[in-house]
C-alpha cells in the first residue's frame, strides 16, 4: 500500500485496516475467495509484495492452504464472508483440533440485514462450536489493533483464532494509525503425529486438550483488556460488542458500558462484576442472543431486547424503542431493485431461457438478479455451486425444459463436483456456464480460468471446455451470447435432447469491457405498444408518459437486445 | 446527548451517479482537516444501479458509524426518488440539496459532473479550507479529468442560493 499524504494517519475500511494490521504483524500467507463485505480484505493484502496473498479456488480450499502455513510455521490469515466459512467448515471445525504452528487468524464478515448475502447467520455461534476464541472489534481502527492481540493469542494458546466484522465495520472507513511491519520468526515445523494425524486415538487425545485450553484462555478472555468496564452513570449499565457498543455509546454516552471484545470465552467474573456495579444492566446485541444466553447462564438480572430485534441489523435510531422493550416495526423495503448493466451478457441468456420456457435453477452472482421481475427467468438460487446440483434434482422431477446455469468463477468454486455427479449418474440434460471471465458481484476479482492471480500476474489458465469434456459432457458449445438468435437456437436444440450438455455463454463482463456501440433506433410509428421490449429490464428502456418507448442514449451500449425482441419493426438496428 | 461539534451529511443516489466518489472526497477533506472521520456504506450492488447511501460523520469523536434517523445534517441526493425515501433523516434545521439538484441542469451540462458540482455546494457551508478539498480531490479524481472536475466544483462553491 502506498503511503499517504496525511503520514501516519490514513482513512482505512474495516477490511482495509484488519489487512493493514495483519500486514505490520508479519503475516506471510493469506488465502480468501471473493465474498462481499469481506473481499477487500485480501484485496488490500494482496498489494503488500511482503505477502503471499492468493484467491483461493474456494473457501475450504483458502482455509487449508492459510491453514497448513502456519502449520508449516508461516502467520497466515483465511478471510471469507459469513457463508463462505461454511464451505470451509469441515477443515474449520477440526483446526482446533491440530492447532497451529505459527498465528492463525479466521477472518469472518458477517452481513446483518443481508444486503449482499443469501442468509444472515450470526458466525459467533460457530467460533463456540468449534471451539476457536473470538474477538469482535467494534470499528476499523480496533480491527487493526485486534489483529496484533489475535496473533498473540494464536501462538500463545496453539489455537485458531476468529475475528469477526460485520458489514457496517467492514464497510466503515475512519482515521486509522498505520506503522511498519515487524517481521515475524519464522516457526520450525515439527514432526508431530499425535498433533497432526486426526485419527479417532489422536484426536481423542487432543480433544482432552481443547477442554484445558478452552479453561486458560477464558481465564486469559477474563483479564483481556478487550473487556473493558466503563463506569458512568450507574443507573443503567449496557452489555455490548461490536458495531452494536457504538449505536448504545452513540445514543447514550452517559451510561456505564461492559464492551466486550473478546466474547468467547466470555468473561463470565468480569461480567457479573459489572452486574453488581449498577442497577440495571441492558444486554444489546445484533442477530442471535449470544450475549444473552451466556448472561442468563450466570443467573445475571438483565434486561434485552425484544426478541422480533434479533432479525435485521440495528440501527443507532432503534435503542430508545429496544430500551422500553417495545416490539421492531417492520419497515416496507422502499430501497431500488438492481438490475443488470446495461449491455451485460447474461441478459441476452435468460432471454433465450424465457423463449423456451425453462425453468432455470440458479446460483450467486449477478446473474442471480435475472429471479427479479420483469425478467423472472432465474427460479432456484440457495448457495455456492447449486445452480448444476439443483438443476439435478428439479429434473428428476419434471422431466423436461429443465436449465442449470452457473457463472464461471462460481464453477470453478463448486460447480465442478456437481457437473461430474450429474456424468457419473447419467442425468441428461442442459448446464449453462455464464462465462463473462471475472468474478464480477464482488468487483471483478480474477479467477483460475482468467489465467491471471490476485497479483495480477499471469499464471496456468484453467480451460473451462476441457474441464466440462473431461467431467463428462457430451456436448460442449461455445457461444457469444450477444448474438441473441444463435443463443436461443442452440438452447432450443440442446435444452431436452438425450444427452448432457454445457454451453459456454461467453462474453466479457461490461464493467470490464467498456466499448459502446451505437444505440438502436426507434420507430414510434411502428410501436404498437406491446412492451415485450420491457421485458429484458434493461435500465435503458423505459416506458414515456406517453406510453412510447425512451431509449437512453448515454445508458444505452448498443447491443442490440431489444431489437430482437421487437416483432413489429419499431426498435432496429443503427447501421 | 447529541455531540455539537458532530457533522453529519447524508449521500443518497443510484449505483452509476458517483454518490460513493462524492463521499469518499469529502471525507478525505474532512481528514485532511484534522477531524475523527467515519464514513459508512454498502458495496456489492453499487454498480448495478440499486439505492446508495452513503453516510460520513465528522467531529471531535465519532461513535456511531450510522447516522441516527432525524440527525443529518445535509441530505445530498442525486436522484429524486432516493431523496424521498430518505428524507426523514433530515433533522428539522438540517440543509436539503434537492434544490440544488433540481437547478443543477442551469449550471453544469454534463450529468456525470452533478457529484462534484453538489460537492462545491456542500464546501460551502462545511468548515474545511479549500487546499484540503483541493488535495482531496487530487488523490480521488484522475488526472485526466481533474482540472474540469475543479471548475465543477469551484462553479458549486461559488452558488449563493438554490
Amino acid at each position: 500500500m502506498k503511503k499517504d499524504l496525511c503520514g501516519r494517519v490514513m482513512l482505512l475500511s474495516g477490511d482495509e485496516a484488519l489487512a493493514r494490521g495483519a500486514y505490520e504483524e508479519g503475516l506471510v500467507v493469506a488465502a480468501s475467495y471473493p465474498g462481499t463485505p469481506a473481499s477487500e480484505i485480501l484485496e488490500s493484502l494482496s498489494k503488500f509484495k511482503e505477502i503471499d496473498a492468493q484467491w483461493s479456488i474456494n473457501e475450504k480450499v483458502a482455509f487449508e492452504v492459510a491453514l497448513s502455513s502456519s502449520i508449516g510455521g508461516l502467520r497466515s490469515l483465511y478471510a471469507s464472508k459469513h457463508v463462505g466459512l461454511n464451505v470451509a467448515m469441515d477443515p474449520l471445525m477440526t483446526s482446533s483440533y491440530i492447532g497451529v504452528g505459527a498465528g492463525f487468524i479466521i477472518v469472518t464478515a458477517d452481513d446483518p440485514g443481508i444486503h449482499s448475502s443469501q442468509n444472515e447467520q450470526d458466525n459467533r455461534l460457530i467460533a463456540e462450536i468449534a471451539k476457536i476464541p473470538l474477538l469482535e472489534p467494534s470499528s476499523p481502527s480496533e480491527a487493526k489493533l485486534f489483529v496484533k492481540e489475535a496473533f498473540k493469542i494464536s501462538e500463545d494458546f496453539d489455537t485458531p483464532v476468529m475475528m469477526r466484522l460485520t458489514t457496517r465495520i467492514a464497510h466503515t472507513k475512519e482515521n486509522v494509525e498505520i506503522g511498519e511491519r515487524k517481521e515475524a520468526v519464522q516457526k520450525e515445523f515439527k514432526i508431530d503425529m499425535p498433533k497432526h494425524v486426526m485419527v479417532p486415538k489422536n484426536a481423542y487425545k487432543r480433544r482432552l486438550e481443547i477442554e484445558k485450553r478452552l479453561a486458560r484462555l477464558k481465564e486469559y478472555s477474563e483479564a483481556s483488556p478487550l473487556n473493558r468496564i466503563e463506569l458512568n452513570d450507574k443507573k443503567i449499565g449496557f452489555i455490548a460488542s461490536g458495531v452494536s457498543y457504538l449505536y448504545v455509546k452513540e445514543m447514550y454516552p452517559d451510561a456505564s458500558f461492559f464492551k466486550i471484545g473478546f466474547s468467547f470465552p466470555f468473561p463470565e467474573k468480569k461480567a457479573v462484576e459489572f452486574s453488581k456495579k449498577v442497577k440495571e444492566v441492558f444486554v444489546i446485541e445484533e442477530l442471535e442472543p449470544f450475549l444473552e444466553r451466556k448472561l442468563k447462564e450466570l443467573g445475571i438480572k438483565f434486561k434485552a431486547r425484544h426478541p422480533s430485534y434479533r432479525i435485521g441489523e440495528l440501527r443507532p435510531e432503534y435503542m430508545p424503542d429496544i430500551i422500553k422493550g417495545a416490539e421492531k416495526k417492520e419497515e416496507p423495503g422502499t430501497t431500488r431493485k438492481p438490475v443488470m448493466c446495461p449491455g451485460c451478457s447474461h441478459r441476452p441468456v435468460f432471454w433465450a431461457l424465457k423463449k423456451n420456457k425453462a425453468i432455470v435453477t440458479g446460483d450467486i452472482g449477478c446473474y442471480t438478479l435475472g429471479a427479479l421481475p420483469p425478467l423472472g427467468a432465474l427460479h432456484t438460487c440457495l448457495c455456492m455451486g447449486a445452480g448444476i446440483t439443483f438443476f439435478e434434482g428439479i429434473k428428476k422431477a419434471l422431466k423436461k425444459n429443465v436449465v442449470g446455469v452457473i457463472g464461471d468463477s462460481t464453477f470453478v468454486h463448486t460447480g465442478i463436483p456437481g457437473l461430474i455427479n450429474l456424468a457419473y449418474n447419467k442425468t441428461k440434460g442442459l448446464i449453462i456456464i455464464l462465462d463473462n471471465s471475472t468474478t464480477a458481484m464482488t468487483g471483478n476479482q480474477p479467477h483460475p480460468a482468467t489465467g491471471y492471480t490476485i497479483k495480477g500476474e499471469p499464471t496456468k489458465k484453467l480451460i473451462l471446455e476441457n474441464v466440462c469434456k473431461v467431467c463428462g459432457a457430451d456436448n460442449v458449445d461455445i457461444v457469444d451470447p450477444r448474438n441473441a438468435k444463435e443463443m436461443e437456437k442452440l438452447v432450443k436444440k440442446r435444452i431436452n435432447e438425450d444427452a448432457l450438455s454445457v454451453i459456454i455463454a461467453r462474453s466479457l463482463c461490461r464493467l470490464i469491457e467498456k466499448k459502446k456501440y451505437k444505440a438502436p433506433l426507434y420507430k414510434k410509428e411502428n410501436c404498437k405498444k406491446c412492451y415485450i421490449c420491457l421485458s429484458i429490464d434493461c435500465p435503458a428502456l423505459t416506458k414515456s408518459v406517453d406510453g412510447f418507448i425512451n431509449i437512453d442514449e448515454e445508458l444505452c451500449v448498443g447491443c442490440n437486445l431489444c431489437v430482437e425482441t421487437c416483432s413489429f419493426n419499431a426498435i432496429v438496428k443503427n447501421a | 446527548m447529541h455531540k455539537k461539534d458532530t457533522v453529519n451529511i447524508l449521500f443518497c443516489g443510484i449505483g452509476g451517479q458517483g454518490v460513493l466518489k462524492a463521499s469518499e472526497i469529502c471525507a478525505f477533506a474532512a481528514l485532511f482537516e484534522g477531524f475523527h472521520v467515519k464514513k459508512s456504506e454498502v458495496h456489492g450492488m453499487a454498480q448495478r444501479g440499486g439505492s446508495v447511501e452513503s453516510h460520513l460523520r465528522f467531529g471531535k469523536e465519532i461513535f456511531s458509524p450510522l447516522i441516527p434517523k432525524g440527525r443529518v445534517d445535509y441530505l445530498v441526493s442525486f436522484y429524486k426518488d432516493e431523496r424521498d425515501r430518505l428524507k426523514d433523516f433530515l433533522k428539522p434545521e438540517g440543509s436539503d440539496f434537492i434544490e440544488y439538484l433540481e437547478k443543477s441542469g442551469k449550471f453544469i451540462k454534463d450529468k456525470r459532473y452533478i457529484n462534484i458540482f453538489l460537492l462545491g455546494v456542500l464546501s460551502r457551508y462545511l468548515a474545511i479550507k479549500e487546499k484540503n478539498w483541493l488535495m482531496a480531490m487530487e488523490k480521488l479524481l484522475p488526472l485526466k479529468y481533474l482540472e474540469e472536475n475543479k471548475k465543477v466544483f469551484f462553479k458549486g462553491r461559488g452558488i449563493k442560493s438554490a
